[in-house]
């Protein structure tokens, strides 16, 4: 038996997650006490192969099958291979191109799946742990399968390292045209202004909690001051009160300022996968219990619309 | 043409909460649409307004509190709805992505629809999952996390964006009949009108229970069982300022300065 993961690349780029599912596969392989595989689809598959090739890894399985992610070609390759090695377990990423076609695959293999794993053991059945609610609190989830399936939350486990001598094996797989019905036809970034945020040696980054857009006069007051650049969450790009390329996040920009000034933003775990390399952060929220205080520096659990004109005092009076 | 969406009652946490058992304390606990489902709706409506013949349904899965969550679609004009629920499902525990879209499948055989809209995940358990696994129970063409849509009826074909990390669109091209979850931020949800809300009162709400959709108490039996429930164990060295907000923000702009900001 076997723990199976399938890598993920795009534009060329093999992505963190697929050796961060290495480590998680390599831990629960241990547990099960089963071999590590891996798996990668198109692109150039011998080139990722020996970036795969780390330690504790049996069999890398490469599969020559389009250049970029197309959901459809990966169903296919992917439900193949797992019936080809029927590996115990199935790891996929927990990104947006793995929830584009992992439960498509769990639901063809009749594999019962598990989402956004933070944490998994094994005792003879598998234990997933998952978040709920914006992160305010955790759940385990006892899997009543033999052969389930999860994708795993990108980040939470270290990439894994060393070198391996896995074995590579080309994989050939049947594609069946007709059911590919999707046609990826390019790539654009986001737009929006030409400020770049990820060049902002101080970031001050507004989110929920500022309430009404009016607000954010308060904020641009506040960046004047620090001779900072104005950023946020996500919400206050979806609300369309600032621009696209102002968004920090996982499917924003990724930000590395010497400092972060997190304004009204309780810190879910797409937000904190763009600013968590920041310097020095700063919280100012009324929840003392946010997310975002567990990777502050430096935190003020009080109301924003009383902190903020206090701090803008501070530097201009 | 017809469109399905589908919407999920949540339960919004307050900051502060207590645990009871495996779930929330009802009094931290306020109900509410999924937000990715409302932009879902939206984006329904929007189609509907902008072309002839569309219908638009809304069906959801919940016991009759959820009742007022998808008149909220109605208001909002979906024209009409259907709740699922059964006391299978109330003892059945954990509706994992599986079962939802088994009870999700049994409807669309019988609605027949030629796009389903669904948010991308729930607010509450967040499992990002029930869309694409629908569509391969129906053997619909799928895309997820879609923040563009650009829809040709006459083609048959979806064009759509999916919003991957890093600030990167793809652009994709989805033969209908199709599935899309629907990412935040593709629309601006509209809030429900008075007038919305009197229509939603007298539009058709029709409730199936399983044995109407074909289905049997063994077909949401989960896997997957709920275990246990706790808070986090805070990993924060988060320097915390006490005081007014005054002497908070003098003490942080003393650190802020000791870091060269604002001079």
């Amino acid at each position: 038996m076997t723990v199976l993961t399938v890598a993920e690349h795009r534009r060329g780029e093999l992505r963190d997650v697929s050796l961060e599912a290495l480590t998680a596969g390599r831990e629960l392989a241990d547990e099960a006490g089963v071999e590590l595989h891996t798996a990668v689809v198109g692109g150039d598959v011998e080139a990722f192969a020996d970036r795969l090739n780390r330690e504790g890894v049996e069999t890398i399985h490469t599969i020559d099958e389009s250049e970029e992610f197309n959901h459809d070609v990966y169903v296919q390759a992917v439900a193949q291979l797992a019936d080809a090695v029927s590996p115990q377990f199935l790891l996929l990423p927990n990104t947006v191109n793995g929830l584009d076609y992992a439960p498509a695959v769990a639901s063809r293999l009749d594999r019962p799946l598990v989402t956004d794993v933070v944490d998994l053991e094994y005792d003879g059945e598998l234990t997933a742990t998952r978040e709920l609610y914006g992160s305010k609190v955790e759940t385990t989830i006892d899997v009543h399968s033999e052969t389930p399936a999860v994708t795993v939350r990108p980040a939470e486990w270290p990439a894994a390292t060393g070198t391996g001598d896995a074995t590579v094996e080309s994989f050939d797989v049947d594609i069946d045209e007709s059911a590919v019905r999707s046609t990826v036809t390019g790539f654009e970034e986001v737009s929006g202004g030409d400020v770049d945020i990820s060049d902002a040696d101080v970031l001050v980054s507004v989110g929920r909690g500022i309430e009404e857009e009016e607000n954010l006069d308060m904020i641009r007051d506040l960046a004047e001051a620090l001779d900072a650049t104005v950023s946020a969450s996500r919400p206050i790009i979806d609300n369309g009160w600032l621009e696209k390329n102002r968004q920090v996040g996982q499917s924003g920009k990724v930000v590395t300022p010497d400092v972060y000034i997190a304004i009204g933003i309780s810190g879910a775990v797409q937000h904190v996968a763009g600013m968590k390399g920041s310097d020095t952060i700063v919280a100012i929220n009324s929840d003392p219990n946010a997310p975002i205080f567990d990777i502050a520096d430096y935190g003020i659990v009080d109301d924003l619309f009383e902190v903020v004109p206090a701090l803008i005092e501070q530097f201009e009076g | 043409m017809k469109i399905l969406v589908t919407v999920k009652q949540v339960a919004v946490v307050e900051d502060e909460f207590e645990i009871d058992g495996l779930s929330i304390d009802d009094r931290y606990v306020t109900d509410d649409l999924n937000e990715w489902d409302d932009y879902a709706v939206e984006a329904a409506v929007q189609i509907r307004e902008a072309g002839e013949d569309v219908e638009v349904v809304a069906v959801t899965i919940g016991d009759a509190d959820t009742e007022d969550t998808i008149r909220q679609a109605l208001a909002k004009g979906a024209d009409r709805a259907i709740r699922v629920w059964d006391d299978a499902l109330a003892e059945a525990g954990l509706l994992d992505p599986e079962t939802k879209a088994r009870l999700l499948a049994a409807v669309a055989e019988e609605e027949d629809p030629d796009l389903v809209l669904t948010g991308v995940q729930s607010a509450d358990d967040g499992f990002g999952a029930t869309g694409v696994t629908l569509a391969e129970k129906i053997g619909f063409e799928w895309a997820a996390v879609v923040n563009a849509l650009d829809l040709d009826r006459k083609a048959g074909v979806a064009h759509v964006h999916r919003e991957l990390e890093g600030g990167v669109d793809e652009l994709t091209d989805v033969s209908l009949p199709a599935v899309l979850t629907i990412q935040t931020g593709i629309n601006e949800p509209r809030y429900a009108s008075l007038r919305g809300i009197r229509q939603a009162q007298s539009k058709e709400l029709a409730e199936y229970g399983l044995s109407d959709l074909g289905l049997s108490a063994a077909d949401v039996e989960s896997p997957l069982e709920q275990t246990a429930l706790y808070e986090p164990e805070s990993e924060s060295d988060a320097t915390v300022f006490e005081g007014s907000a005054e002497e908070t923000a003098a003490e942080l702009a003393g650190v802020l300065r000791e870091r060269g900001v604002g001079q």
